[in-house]
């Protein structure tokens, strides 16, 4: 019987085909723990499970991105803890202060692969579908039993099925593709589903990276793009994963590449989508760059594009946070950061940053921001009157020049 | 009697807890002030033990932070009733140990008095008994075991397949 992506790497991870409504245990194959939750995960496997050691120290990664470099004596002393627990593990993949945001190195590090199922304690753990991956996000408790016993159970998703058709036009990016599906599918549209991407095959591992990540704004269990096309030509891909056209997809939902204009999901739900072109002028005071969603190199760069020669606005804030050192060190061997610093762009430490509003760029109760994260609920990023709008990488260059939340396209 | 605390769509787990609130391993005494601490500050310090969360579509979408439902099981909250659940959010209250059921009960009022019969999944309330959708019965093992945890230690397994 022909299997969707999802059912296909949890086929292989329970040992036996299986398809979507099954309630099933599966190996997990990769498993991560990020600084923020990590300290209840340890709690649990060692008062609760009785663990001692962890399953299988090569198949965790330990990632210190969400509060790093650390804010207060209570942050420092936690992940001074997590460093020495994992050293005591024997958990080599131990990605420090300043290497970046979890999804983003995983993927770097080829940790992240087709085909396999990670289950990681971010919800932004979706974005390992970029590499054709089953990726998804849990709570300390799943995480401590996945660490403990390699395992976890599953009720196989159905899956929906996306299908871009065209070609994106100047100035419009994968970023608005996320938010398209996220206007037509709505917060809920995907809940307990995966999801398909088909019709990307042209875009960068980073391009997919942006969509998978953003499969769990719309509910998504997984976000899947299929590891075909030029990025991924020299990953190793199994030979059982392909892409079965009579597979049973719960729905269909195209997009057209072609007619896509730059989107904006206004304050406060990620579904408040509308063109750019029908929000009015809204001035802003913040624009942050960065995030699992919009912070690797070619996001800087885009943004360098436009801000090249030009000067942020005096009341715009420009915050820049790369999403590892590797995106970092293409943005300096390029002459990509120094753009940004020069049109007056401040630069914060590869990590997760103000995305969950706890340091390096917390909003006051009258900001305005335009971010490239994936959230924009009340209070995410710090105060909850603070206003955060989503936008590309571009439309954040150009908001920045204008002072208000404008169209990269009437910019450059 | 238990009191119904109606919520509309769309809870996110920051609206629960905001993230600002629980960083790293803050003690149950704390957390226990948090739930809703913004979006409806009357709830932690005049919830009750038993008390039921009736609430619009995709209960608990964004984070995978198990302190959201963790504070809401601390409180005491006895069910929480969705027409839908964010899934990370259902996975992490399931593993807790605290019911969810499946219904749309929005016109029920806030602040309205009602009493919840787990084992026969019957909400009774001053317009009559309401008969909640019964989960499968290795969720509702789980419920009864406690938790994963204890679901877990007990049965040496994850519940499922071997268990339907």
């Amino acid at each position: 019987m022909a299997q969707t992506l999802a059912e296909q790497i949890l086929s292989q991870a329970a040992g036996r085909p299986v398809q979507a409504g099954e309630v099933v245990t599966v190996r997990v194959d990769l498993a991560m723990v990020h600084d923020s939750i990590a300290p209840s995960v340890i709690r649990i496997l060692h008062e609760q499970l009785g663990a001692e050691r962890v399953w299988n120290p090569d198949r965790i990664a330990v990632a210190i991105d969400h509060v790093a470099p650390a804010a207060n004596l209570q942050t420092a002393e936690s992940q001074n803890k997590l460093r020495a627990w994992a050293r005591e593990q024997g958990i080599r993949n131990l990605f420090d202060v300043g290497r970046g945001i979890a999804h983003q190195v995983l993927i770097e590090e080829r940790l992240a692969r087709p085909g396999l199922l990670i289950v990681g304690s971010d919800s932004h753990s979706t974005a390992y579908g970029a590499v054709g991956a089953f990726g998804t996000g849990m709570g300390a408790t799943d995480i401590a039993l996945a660490l403990a016993t390699g395992q976890t159970w599953l009720r196989v998703p159905e899956t929906i099925h996306v299908q871009a058709r065209g070609r994106l036009g100047a100035g419009v990016t994968a970023k608005d593709v996320a938010l398209k599906i996220a206007r037509e599918l709505r917060a809920d549209g995907a809940t307990y589903q995966a999801i398909e991407y088909h019709g990307f095959d042209s875009f960068s591992v980073g391009e997919r990276t942006t969509l998978a990540t953003m499969a769990i704004e719309v509910g998504g269990k997984a976000g899947i793009v299929p590891p075909t096309g030029a990025a991924l030509a020299d990953d190793y891909v199994p030979s059982w994963l392909t892409v079965e056209a009579d597979a049973t997809y719960s729905r269909t939902l195209a997009i057209d590449l072609d007619d896509l204009d730059p989107q904006i999901a206004a304050p406060h739900h990620v579904d408040n989508v509308t063109d750019l072109r029908n929000l009015g002028r809204i001035p802003v005071d913040v624009v942050y760059l960065g995030t699992c969603t919009n912070g690797r190199h070619e996001d800087m760069a885009a943004a360098a594009r436009i801000l090249r020669g030009r000067r942020i606005h005096p009341s715009v804030r420009m915050m820049v946070v790369p999403a590892s050192s590797e995106a970092l060190q293409l943005a300096v061997a390029d002459g990509t950061l120094s753009t940004l610093l020069a049109a007056g762009a401040t630069l914060g430490t590869p990590g997760c940053g103000a995305c969950i509003g706890r340091h390096m760029g917390v909003l006051g109760p009258t900001d305005v921001c335009l971010f490239t994260g994936n959230r924009n609920f009340r209070g995410r990023m710090g105060h909850p009157d603070a206003q955060i709008y989503l936008g590309s990488p571009e439309v954040a260059a150009a908001t920045a020049v204008a002072g208000y939340i404008a169209d990269p396209r009437e910019i450059a | 009697m238990s009191r119904i605390w109606r919520f509309g769509d769309d809870v996110n787990t920051d609206q629960i807890v905001p993230g600002r609130y629980a960083p790293y391993m803050t003690s149950e005494a704390e957390l226990r002030k948090y739930p809703f601490i913004e979006a409806r500050p009357d709830f932690a310090p005049t919830v009750q033990a038993g008390d039921i969360i009736v609430a619009g579509r995709n209960f608990g979408c964004g984070s995978s932070r198990e302190y959201a439902p963790q504070a809401l099981k601390l409180v005491g909250v006895g069910a929480i009733i969705a027409p839908s659940f964010a899934r990370i959010f259902y996975r992490n209250a399931l593993n807790l140990g605290i019911p969810l059921f499946e219904a749309d009960l929005q016109w029920l009022e806030d602040g309205a008095e009602a009493q919840l019969d787990l084992d026969g999944g019957i909400l009774h309330t001053a317009r009559g008994p309401i008969a909640l959708p019964q989960p499968p019965a290795w969720m509702q093992q789980v419920w009864q075991a406690g938790g994963i945890v204890p679901y877990f230690r007990q049965h040496g397994r994850f519940p499922g397949e071997a268990a339907q």
